[in-house]
């Protein structure tokens, strides 16, 4: 996944909360207060009008042209657009994404949840969680690299092991099959540690009180897990799936690194396939056309997240 | 009635294996690194199943920090990639500093701006801000790139930090959950001595969340250190990229041959080696900064 860019972190945007605004504390000095507020949000404000605000209205702006960079950029309308629709590669590069989200996310979910459960409810030590958080504070290069490293065919660890157990060596980034599901099981190395601190801390919330009265009803770790644990963790699980999602649906540092797309486009996902039109082909209004609808995507996929999981409600209230 | 573990110690043993195999999982790969980085290059197939280095040596790490004698013998053999790699440590920590520590004060300021101040459009503009956690960087990097380009400033460190420097949008939604939290009373205290806000965020409310800014410069720091995309598009030459560009250009160098494992190993773990220290000295504080990345 990490790809995510801001990944781990990037909170989704909630509801502000509404806090009372106390009279006193505005005192008369109504504009006195708004000329120093501004002197403390300018450099934020100019950082985000420039690096973040004028640039998604420029992506826009670019996508309805042709440009190379060096010429001027020529108004073209919609015709990246509708380029894009007949563009197989662009379907590729959609379809190995896709396929890239789903490789990741129920994996990396399933573990998160089982290693959360366990560091729950038997292994609270800290030196335990630094453990498994280690690969999370890797770069994703270093983690790509390390793992090409270990499935390395001739030299690597995993199929020195393969070997000696008499299976042949199987060459895990330069199958087409393969390539994909690598880059996948390494997302899911890095990310796992990561996700189950997130939901042992989601779980810390639940009070115990609960379990005891489940386990008085008779009810096994099983069943805890599912009738209270899961629902409890609402807020918790479509926070980390949102986030993880956007994240995954970004994979390049890690194909970057390793297999350049290939073999045969097996690895093409959009955000590489966007990179090499700007950056290698200079199709900058062509790849700028890519990025919206990836955009647009993602944004349909979050809200409808948000919808189906109905993000926010705790059971708890 | 008997407890749960009492009655499943089978369960409970099987729980222990499971977590840990994940811990062999995750530092597994990073122990085989270490080896790789301190075996001659030359042990690697008859030692590839092994944890432990046949004959090590110190030879690769000094290598690729080009502190290896030039008349060693084992230097002929190293014909394919070259690497500065000390130059690229020493531009991580440049990038790292040029983008975190403007980074926490700018958003600091406007956090506490977001989280105390009544200013026109409060609402709106953190709203703004929140909703650019959800655009894809990659359609932000066609923009921002025509725009360091434009300025002038490809390959520089400038180019490189500018669009962390001023804000993130999770450093002031982080700080601002934080500062809502101040206690009202010793805001309003010194307000009624008289202090200015300026005053207030300095003297009460940075001190008073030490703690959380902590939390956020191990965040930032790590993200900053780990970064690649963005460096890798406007930071390639070789006196400006930092850590993680430098080994995507070393691996690449050496796309055809078999690459060279002991020398791109040893650039791995010295590029592991800041999160290495930083879980010795503060590993709790890591993993509860990371803990608390969370949903809130």
């Amino acid at each position: 996944m990490s790809d995510r860019k801001p990944s781990p972190i990037s909170p989704i945007p909630r509801a502000i909360p509404r806090e009372p605004i106390r009279p006193a504390f505005l005192g008369g000095l109504f504009y006195k207060d708004s000329v120093c507020a501004w002197i403390f949000i300018a450099p934020a404000l100019i950082g985000f009008t420039v690096f973040y605000l004028v640039p998604c209205i420029r992506a826009v702006h670019i996508s309805l042209t042709d440009w190379n960079l060096l010429r001027l950029p020529k108004f073209v309308g919609f015709q990246n657009y509708i380029r894009l629709w007949a563009d197989q590669r662009f379907w590729n590069a959609m379809r190995v994404t896709v396929l890239y989200v789903l490789y990741n996310i129920p994996i990396q979910t399933v573990i998160g949840l089982l290693l959360a459960s366990l560091l729950d409810r038997i292994g609270r030590s800290v030196l335990l969680r630094s453990i498994i958080l280690t690969p999370y504070l890797i770069a994703n290069v270093i983690a790509a690299i390390l793992w090409f490293w270990m499935l390395d065919p001739l030299l690597g660890f995993i199929n020195a092991l393969l070997h000696s157990v008499g299976f042949q060596s199987i060459p895990f980034f330069s199958d087409q099959r393969l390539a994909l599901p690598t880059i996948a099981a390494v997302n899911i190395w890095r990310h796992m540690g990561f996700v189950a601190l997130l939901f042992y801390t989601g779980m810390q919330g639940i009070p115990r009180s609960l379990y005891e009265a489940a386990r008085i009803e008779g009810a096994g770790p099983w069943q805890s897990f599912w009738n209270i644990t899961l629902p409890l963790l609402r807020p918790t699980l479509v926070f980390v799936l949102v986030t993880s999602i956007i994240g995954s649906f970004q994979i390049f540092d890690s194909i970057a690194v390793t297999t350049l797309g290939g073999p045969v486009d097996s690895t093409r996902s959009i955000v590489w396939y966007i990179y090499e039109s700007s950056f290698e082909n200079y199709k900058m209004g062509y790849a700028s056309a890519m990025s919206c609808v990836l955009f647009l995507c993602l944004t349909v996929v979050t809200i409808a997240q948000m919808r189906i999981l109905r993000s926010g409600q705790s059971e708890l209230g | 009635m008997k407890s749960n573990s009492a009655r499943l110690p089978l369960a409970r043993w099987c729980g222990y294996a499971i977590l840990a195999l994940f811990a062999i999982i995750s530092l597994g790969p990073i122990l085989i690194a270490v080896k790789t980085a301190v075996s001659d290059s030359k042990t690697l197939f008859s030692s590839a199943s092994s944890f432990l280095p046949q004959d090590p040596t110190l030879f690769n790490l000094q290598r690729v920090l080009g502190w290896a004698n030039p008349a060693d013998p084992r230097m002929e053999r190293m014909s394919y990639g070259k690497i500065d790699f000390f130059r690229a440590l020493i531009n991580s920590v440049i990038f790292t500093l040029l983008a975190v520590v403007p980074q926490i004060a700018f958003s600091a300021m406007a956090a506490y701006a977001f989280a105390r101040l009544q200013f026109l459009g409060r609402r709106l503009i953190f709203f703004l801000f929140l909703s650019a956690t959800m655009i894809p960087g990659i359609v932000l990097f066609i923009p921002n790139f025509v725009l360091i380009k434009d300025l002038g400033w490809l390959n520089t460190y400038q180019g490189m930090a500018a669009p962390y420097a001023l804000m993130t949008p999770f450093a002031v939604f982080f700080l601002r959950q934080m500062f809502l939290s101040t206690p009202r009373e010793l805001e309003e205290c010194a307000r009624i001595d008289g202090a200015s806000y300026i005053s207030i965020f300095f003297r009460i409310v940075l001190p008073f969340h030490r703690s959380a800014l902590a939390t956020l410069t191990i965040i930032a720091s790590l993200s900053a250190w780990n970064e690649f995309f963005w460096p890798f598009l406007v930071g390639r030459s070789e006196s400006v990229r930092v850590m993680a560009v430098a080994i995507n250009a070393f691996r690449q160098q050496q796309a055809g041959g078999t690459p060279d494992w002991s020398g791109l190993m040893a650039c791995t773990v010295l590029g592991m080696l800041p999160i290495f220290v930083l879980l010795l000295l503060f590993g709790r504080k890591v993993v509860e900064s990371f803990q608390s990345a969370g949903p809130k």
